[in-house]
């Protein structure tokens, strides 16, 4: 059993800070939706935008640390073996084939997390936060003048990001069980070191 | 609160980080804080110099009612003319006036002493709608007032004054000879009276008695003549008790017309009205309904719905309409904590939040009225009333059904204070429900805010013939008032006569309803609306529309769609989990 160093100590904290403040914002969120009631409108108000100033900070210390440690290559899309891992899922993990990928820590995520990371930082995250922060601050749209935008639509494209999300949680949380041994990828999320064949 | 104290941290600390990406954010946010806070030091000074001015009255309160001299025993209304009279910082005492020193006869006897030294009252009065009972409507032209609106109540003054002049400031409008250039007929003891002894009865054409009289009709009880040098002795200023002596009783009766006005506002505590509570802020109607030169401020016929331009400032030459919530509390009123409640004033009146119901008394109000059935009288042709648990008439013959309520939850409008009546001579039909008076205004017209608005509903005589709402001749002790003769076709030839019209001969009933904005009652803000009390599926302003309301709205496409990816893609990664999960299980 060979282990290897893929996590740094700021990324995890990054990503379970960022996990936590999701999964608070998506219980928040589709409260204030209205899908359900629990903490009272008020409270689930206050807790998202709380939670919502809580991310924004921290994905702009990330965002820096992508960028002054190179990790931002991390993410850089690739066609190559996309298949192969398409393949693996359907069939292979089924039969113990050997994954098409070997994680290095140059090469940290597979070209499908590659993939879905990316999609999650240029479409998701944008989305969530552009359509976030107008829905904060409607009341400021005519003297930016915003006066154009609709509520409606702000909100809607708002939950169109919070599904988005949401479903990307649901797969995420499932395709970290798939590694060399079930928890083996959520160890190494926690503590930085990922077990391998 | 813990959140609330965080929630403002992180949006200044991170103000020098958004400055990147948001500077619009970062540019606009110091302005709106600097307009907030002038708004919050008007506020805070208008705080204190209330709060000055409550403790003075609740001593001079405190004092005079230990002066009444059994103190807590004092009946309340006494302890209240007291404090009235305690309150005044008048630099006359007109117990000490010579020419009030008469035995008067008659109220316009008074009113000539009066205007001996007041000597523009009377004409200032002339000019007011308390005295003509007429309006006319800048934005629609329309003639309004008592004189001419139809209500759904007891319907019409015409050919009835003598009973409805009875709230009238005049003395004398019986019919329409009453002159209106007269000074003497002018009534200035209905307003500033003191002693709580002036009574001008129905009947009596806006007079007090001035000879001992059976009262109420038929009671057996007797009130004294009108000790009119007493009174007039002891004027001072208006009082909520004298404005209510009308206004708590409009309708017929206490509470029935308004709902957040009865006489529960004499003295009512600070859970049924913050600012007039009587051990607190104390005010009187006149803080509010500001008035010059007699003229009442603060109309229901052209009310002001929004008011843009904020806290109006003691010296401001602005001539705008100051009885509204926001001509002192301004259009930001809440601390920065709750900054998001200060976004909703765009949108929603004051009231709607901060007056969660109205009725909010012992007092049941009126919420219907039913004239189709009156007229019905026992086997032995005698007047039918049948009341309810609560000792309230439910059933009249001489006006027919009734039904009450109290802590109504009133029902929320678009209105902008154009305000739409439907006058005598305007088309009716039963087809359709009769808007007494419309408000208007919707979602996209920036004067318009969501109002808190009675609506009462009724059903109502109207002209077949002419297709109006009719004038029924409901009082008098002639032989057609419908009060006593119970003859709808002769009451309604007199009354369509003194609208000058000419009865058609045939009448039925009209559904109706009127509407006034909710605007009394004021609650203490720990007592006004939470958020989901709209923010939620089958909230307050469910039938609102025109805005997008977070937690009531959704594009339910959006949703289906949303939850059924989720769905699947649950399913998707349980199914695959489960097989490799059996797979795993297989292999041991």
């Amino acid at each position: 059993m060979e282990k290897i160093y893929i996590f740094k100590r700021f990324e995890r904290f990054w990503h379970w800070t960022q996990a936590l403040l999701i999964i608070t914002m998506m219980i928040t969120g589709f409260e204030i939706h209205g899908t359900y009631s629990n903490l009272g409108f008020e409270r689930a108000v206050e807790w998202h935008t709380l939670a919502a100033w809580a991310l924004i900070t921290l994905w702009v210390f990330a965002i820096f640390w992508h960028f002054t440690t190179g990790e931002w290559k991390q993410y850089v899309p690739t066609t190559e073996k996309v298949e192969a891992m398409m393949r693996y899922y359907l069939t292979g993990i089924f039969t113990h084939a050997p994954h098409p990928f070997r994680v290095t820590t140059l090469h940290k995520h597979n070209p499908l997390q590659r993939l879905a990371y990316l999609f999650v930082k240029l479409m998701i995250n944008p989305l969530i936060w552009a359509t976030g922060l107008l829905y904060l601050f409607y009341s400021s749209w005519d003297k930016w003048g915003l006066g154009f935008l609709n509520l409606e639509w702000v909100a809607t494209a708002h939950v169109i990001g919070a599904f988005m999300m949401l479903i990307f949680f649901i797969a995420h949380i499932y395709l970290a069980t798939t590694g060399h041994k079930p928890m083996s990828h959520i160890k190494a999320m926690i503590t930085g070191w990922e077990e391998i064949e | 609160m813990f959140i609330k104290d965080l929630l403002t941290a992180p949006v200044l600390g991170f103000a020098l980080a958004l400055a990147v990406s948001m500077p619009a954010a970062a540019t606009a946010t110091p302005a709106a804080g600097a307009a907030q806070d002038t708004g919050a030091e008007i506020g805070k000074a208008i705080e204190g110099a209330a709060d000055k001015a409550a403790a003075d009255v609740s001593a001079a309160a405190e004092k005079a009612a230990a002066e009444a001299g059994k103190g807590a025993q004092a009946p309340a209304p006494l302890a209240a003319a007291a404090a009235a009279e305690a309150k005044s910082s008048s630099t006359a005492d007109h117990s000490k006036f010579e020419e009030l020193e008469i035995d008067f006869k008659s109220g316009p006897e008074v009113t000539l002493a009066c205007l001996k030294c007041h000597t523009e009252a009377a004409k200032q009065i002339h000019k007011t709608q308390h005295w003509t009972w007429e309006y006319t409507n800048p934005d629609t032209g329309q003639k309004l007032g008592k004189k001419h609106v139809i209500n759904n109540f007891c319907t019409s003054v015409k050919s009835n004054n003598t009973f409805c002049s009875a709230c009238h400031i005049g003395y004398g409008w019986a019919d329409d000879g009453f002159d209106f250039s007269s000074e003497a007929n002018v009534d200035c003891i209905v307003c500033h009276d003191t002693t709580g002894t002036y009574k001008k009865l129905p009947g009596l054409s806006g007079h007090p008695n001035y000879e001992t009289m059976e009262w109420p009709p038929h009671s057996g009880k007797f009130r004294p003549p009108t000790d009119l040098k007493k009174i007039a002795q002891n004027v001072g200023p208006t009082s909520r008790k004298t404005c209510g002596t009308c206004h708590f009783y409009g309708g017929g009766g206490d509470a029935v017309k308004h709902g957040d006005l009865d006489s529960s506002l004499t003295n009512p505590g600070r859970y049924l009205d913050v600012h007039m509570d009587s051990e607190g802020l104390n005010f009187t109607c006149s803080r509010c309904h500001v008035t010059d030169e007699h003229e009442v401020s603060g109309s229901r016929y052209k009310p002001t719905a929004s008011d843009e331009k904020g806290a109006r400032v003691p010296g401001s030459l602005d001539p705008r309409n100051p009885t509204t919530c926001v001509a002192c509390h301004g259009n930001t009123p809440h601390p920065d904590k709750m900054a998001k409640l200060n976004d909703h004033t765009r949108k929603l009146a004051c009231q709607t939040c901060h007056i969660p119901a109205y009725a909010r008394s012992t007092l049941q109000t009126k919420m219907s009225w039913d004239w189709s059935t009156a007229g019905k009288l026992d086997e032995q042709g005698q007047r039918i009333q049948l009341k309810n648990s609560a000792g309230k008439v439910v059933y009249d013959s001489k006006k027919g059904t009734f039904s009450y309520d109290r802590y109504v939850v009133p029902e929320y409008q678009w209105f902008n204070g154009k305000v739409n009546f439907t006058l005598f001579g305007d088309k009716v039909s039963e087809d359709s429900v009769v808007k007494i008076n419309e408000f208007q205004g919707d979602a996209n017209d920036p004067d318009a805010r969501i109002w808190p608005v009675r609506v009462f509903r009724g059903k109502q005589m109207y002209d077949k013939g002419l297709q109006t709402l009719a004038v029924l001749h409901t009082a008098g002790d002639d032989d057609a008032a419908f009060w006593g003769n119970y003859d709808w076709d002769k009451a309604m030839e007199v009354g369509m006569h003194s609208a000058g019209s000419e009865y058609s001969g045939e009448f039925g009933f009209v559904s109706t309803e009127m509407s006034w904005p909710i605007t009394h009652m004021v609650s203490p803000k720990e007592d006004a609306l939470e958020c989901e009390d709209c923010h939620s599926d089958a909230g307050r302003l469910a039938g609102i529309e025109g805005i997008y309301l977070p937690a009531r709205d959704r594009m339910t496409l959006i949703d289906t769609i949303g939850f059924a990816v989720a769905l699947l893609a649950l399913i998707g990664v349980l199914i695959h989990g489960g097989i490799r999960a059996i797979l795993a299980k297989r292999e041991g």
